[in-house]
Parts: structure tokens; C-alpha cells; sequence
């Protein structure tokens, strides 16, 4: 098939790139054996690796100017693509900050950003609790919102709700629904043990993490603030189709970025696995 | 792996011929990782949530995923890797079934290089099959150590612990992932190891599943590299 000879003509292109490197690296590493022994290959080994993940840092800072320009062009106003924001496709959004740059001071400026550009429901994660324990500072230090109950409707409404979550909602909280889960089995009286029989269904697995308190809304959006794009732990059962965008340090946060991750948000289609 | 049909539209190609590339582009990723060291490789072959496309989509899936399993059993014979398929295996048909449990039996012996092919997954449906066989386990220890239906015995009563759960997943059988690449330029996780991937390096790639090489994955394992001390620190404080 036509399909067939390009994939395995470009394999073979591949492998044949991929044993020329390996080839060239084992004649330079056997040349300097024979010159110096294992000592000089590792350390000359080490020097490459290093120089090539300089180069990689200096790639991406180069790359962190030319988003901050950006970004600063787009809060100026100056890029018409992201004048019009369709807001309204963002019913819940929810924010993972790395818990080591928890600065309340970011938080409540980021939250200030978002409010201003008409976000109403918003999920605020870091992995320690950080944010959890400082809420209630951060509900008086910004007085557009007010927290989040567990069985809120996601209404337009003039306040932002605010929602403050951490490890402990997601992974323990399945563990906590599980027993809630194996109470009903036991009372039921059911003595199945049969391998292969379904016991619960995926909505029943849900009202139980209602019941203990960690299934709150699938947030639409997830932004990461932190080094890496990781989602740290954010509960499992409510990210499924959640659209995850990395945004970079806290610390260095940009109003242009934000919009721009937005926009990019409201442009995407998803199958849902059609 | 997104992008197979994507790929072919773009390519011209006839319906379903984007899964034939993809299904090579899988092979030869398996291959690259083999050859970078790297011992674990996972890929989401077939969601639960896939059965919703046409039926003559899914039986072309099928009928590669068994292609598959033919060219991983003739590769077990004169390589030592280990191939697990993680999922919901009732829903396959009696046929294919057999035959991953038979590849899975042959190669369970290896695992130095290890190569897991999710069907018929979904991290939910992961978590609930989890739960179940948890109160199972629970269930016959709870009978084992005799009636406690008395509320005052509350303290004896078997109690399902967060390790219950995670070694009843059917992605138990390998660590957490350190990378997980997503292509096709696509930002979520589609209900795949949203559970395992907790500290690890979400990668999204613009390019398409079948057109993806070496050098994405050379790329992907050095932005991996940058981030490597954040990563471990945070396993560690797991």
C-alpha cells in the first residue's frame, strides 16, 4: 500500500540517521579509548551533554522574549485576533500554581485579571494547600468573589466563586468514596465475586466522591503556573477533557499570556473519542 | 497518538490508511525507545469512548491491533520485551482477547524493556474497575474475619486505603510515566493516566501520529532533561 512504503521508507531513513550517530559515537568512543581510557570519554561525554542543554536554555529564552513582546503586544491591544474573547465558552477554569511560588500577591493580581476579563468560576489548585490555608485572606484581600459550595450550579452570576483545592481532593478523596462505596456493597448484601461483573458504574463512582466532598465541576480549562506543564495531582476524575495550557512561573506571569491561552482555548473542537 | 485520520485527509489517502501508517509510526517508536534506553513505553491504542465511531473504523482498529500482536509476538521470540495490554479486555471480541492474554502469558518471564499497549481503557473506568476489585478483596476478608455487621465494631471493619486502589489498576503493572506525548497539537488528556501522571512531563506535539520521528522524541526526552531536577523533587515528595 501507498501508505505502507512511505512509513517504512521513512523508517528506514531514520534508523539509517539514528545508526550513523550511534556508529560515529561508538568509532569516537573507541578512538578515545584506546588515547585515555573510560575517563576521558565520560567526561568529554558529560561536556557535550552540557553544552547541548545550554544551548536548549538559551533556545527558550530566547524564545520566553519573543512571549513577553507578544504578550505585551496583546495587552496593549495592539493584536486585533484577541480584541474579541467568546468568554462565555469558559464556564469553569482552573488554575495549578506550584506550591513553592504560592505568592498570595500573584494570586489575588491574577485573580484581578481574570475577574476583569469576565471569568466567573475558578478553581484554585497547588499541591500542599498552600492557597487552601491562606483562603481566607485571599476572599478578604479580594473582595470579587466568594467561595465555592459544593452544590453550586454554574450560574452567571456578578461575583467570581472561588474554589481552592489540593492533593488531598483528589487521590484521597477516591479512596474515601471507595469505602463510601463498599459500605453500600457490604449493607446490599450482594456476595458477588465474580471477576469480570460490573459491581459500580462511573456515575455512581461520582455521587460518591460527592458525598465526601471532591467532585466539583470538570473545569473547562486548566492553567498551569509552575516550571514544567504538569498538572501536579489535580483530581483525576475531573480533568478527563480538560484543555491544559502551561503558562511559565507564577512570578512571571503575563496579562497577554493569559488572554492569549484563552483565545487558544475558545478556538479548540474536541471529538470526545468520535 | 492523534492525527491518524487527520493525516490521511491531508495525504489523500483512502479511509482508514491513516491507522495502517500510525500503527508502523507505533512500531517504530517502540523500536527508537528500545534504542534510547528508555524501558517503559505506554500507548493508548483504543478508548472506550472510540466503540462511538463507525463500525468500519473500529474493525480496521481491530484488525491492526491484532496485526500488532502478531509482529510483537514475532519480535518476543528473539528479543526479551514483555508486552502487557492494560484495559477493560472484556470488551474485545473472544478471538483477540485470547491472543493478547496469550502474548501477555509468553512474555511475562522479560522486563528489561517493557511494552504496554492500553485497549479498550479510560482512566475512569481504570479507577472504577480499581474500586471494585478493592471491595472484592475487602468483601473476602470482611467474611473471612467474620460477621461485622455489629456498628459497635466499627474499628474492625476493613477499610479500602489509597494503596488498595492503586494496586488494583490495570496500569499497576508498570511505574508512572516520567513523559506522556500527546500529538496532533491536542492539550488534554482524553481520560488517559490522568492518575498516573501526577509529576510527569505532559508534552504536546504539533505533529500529526503518523508523521512523528526519532527527533520529536529526542526533543521531548531533552525538555524532560531541563525539568529533570524539578521532577524528582516532587516524586520525592510524593
Amino acid at each position: 500500500m501507498k501508505s505502507q512504503k512511505w512509513g517504512s521508507s521513512k523508517m528506514e531513513s531514520e534508523r539509517r540517521v539514528l545508526s550513523f550517530f550511534i556508529f560515529k559515537w561508538a568509532s569516537c568512543h573507541d578512538a578515545l579509548l584506546l588515547i585515555g581510557g573510560d575517563m576521558i570519554v565520560n567526561i568529554l561525554l558529560r561536556l557535550t551533554w552540557h553544552l547541548l542543554h545550554v544551548t536548549i536554555h538559551l533556545f527558550y529564552f530566547a524564545i520566553n522574549i519573543a512571549n513577553a513582546l507578544e504578550s505585551h503586544l496583546i495587552s496593549k491591544g495592539l493584536l486585533r485576533r484577541y480584541k474579541s474573547l467568546h468568554i462565555s465558552k469558559l464556564q469553569y477554569l482552573a488554575i495549578v500554581i506550584e506550591s513553592e511560588d504560592c505568592q498570595t500577591s500573584n494570586v489575588i493580581e491574577l485573580l484581578q485579571w481574570l475577574a476583569d476579563l469576565g471569568v466567573k468560576h475558578v478553581c484554585l489548585y497547588d499541591k500542599e494547600g498552600i492557597l487552601k490555608k491562606s483562603k481566607d485572606f485571599i476572599l478578604e484581600k479580594f473582595d470579587g468573589a466568594t467561595l465555592f459550595q459544593e452544590n453550586d450550579v454554574l450560574l452567571d452570576q456578578s461575583l467570581m466563586t472561588l474554589e481552592f483545592a489540593s492533593f488531598s481532593d483528589g487521590k484521597e478523596a477516591v479512596a474515601k468514596a471507595a469505602n463510601v462505596l463498599f459500605m453500600k456493597y457490604l449493607k446490599s448484601g450482594s456476595t458477588s465475586s465474580y471477576q469480570g461483573e460490573q459491581i459500580f458504574t462511573e456515575s455512581q463512582m461520582g455521587e460518591a466522591l460527592k458525598t465526601v466532598g471532591g467532585n466539583g465541576p470538570e473545569p473547562d480549562l486548566l492553567l498551569v503556573y509552575g516550571p514544567a506543564r504538569c498538572h501536579l495531582g489535580f483530581p483525576a476524575w475531573r480533568i478527563r477533557y480538560t484543555e491544559i495550557q502551561h503558562m511559565g512561573p507564577l512570578k512571571s506571569m503575563k496579562y497577554g499570556s493569559l488572554i492569549k491561552a484563552i483565545y487558544k482555548f475558545t478556538m479548540v473542537q474536541q471529538n470526545y473519542g468520535k | 497518538m492523534d492525527g491518524n485520520r487527520r493525516y490521511a485527509k491531508r495525504k489523500l489517502l483512502e479511509e482508514g490508511a491513516g491507522h495502517d501508517v500510525g500503527a508502523m509510526a507505533l512500531l517504530n517508536m517502540i523500536i527508537y525507545c528500545h534504542e534510547l534506553g528508555v524501558k517503559y513505553i505506554t500507548a493508548y491504542a483504543f478508548a472506550i469512548d472510540n466503540f462511538r465511531r463507525k463500525p468500519s473504523e473500529v474493525q480496521k482498529i481491530m484488525d491492526l491491533l491484532k496485526e500488532c500482536m502478531t509482529v510483537l509476538a514475532k519480535i518476543a521470540k528473539h528479543h526479551p520485551i514483555k508486552v502487557n495490554f492494560a484495559g477493560n479486555l472484556e470488551l474485545l471480541n473472544t478471538e483477540l482477547r485470547d491472543e493478547a492474554r496469550n502474548l501477555m502469558g509468553a512474555t511475562a518471564k522479560y522486563s528489561k524493556f517493557v511494552v504496554t499497549i492500553c485497549v479498550c481503557y479510560c482512566c475512569t473506568d481504570d479507577i472504577v474497575h480499581s474500586v471494585e476489585e478493592s471491595c472484592r478483596e475487602k468483601h473476602y476478608y470482611h467474611c473471612y474475619i467474620g460477621d461485622s455487621h455489629d456498628d459497635d465494631k466499627d474499628d474492625e471493619r476493613p477499610i479500602i486505603k489509597l494503596v488498595d486502589i492503586e494496586k488494583n489498576m490495570y496500569m499497576a503493572v508498570i511505574p508512572d510515566p516520567d513523559i506522556l506525548i500527546r500529538t496532533s497539537d491536542e492539550h488534554r488528556l482524553s481520560n488517559f493516566l490522568q492518575w498516573q501522571t501526577c509529576h510527569s512531563l505532559l508534552a504536546s506535539l504539533s505533529t500529526d501520529w503518523p508523521e512523528i520521528g526519532v527527533w520529536h522524541l529526542v526533543k521531548v526526552v531533552l525538555d524532560f532533561q531541563q525539568n529533570y531536577d524539578y521532577f524528582v523533587r516532587k516524586r520525592s515528595l510524593a
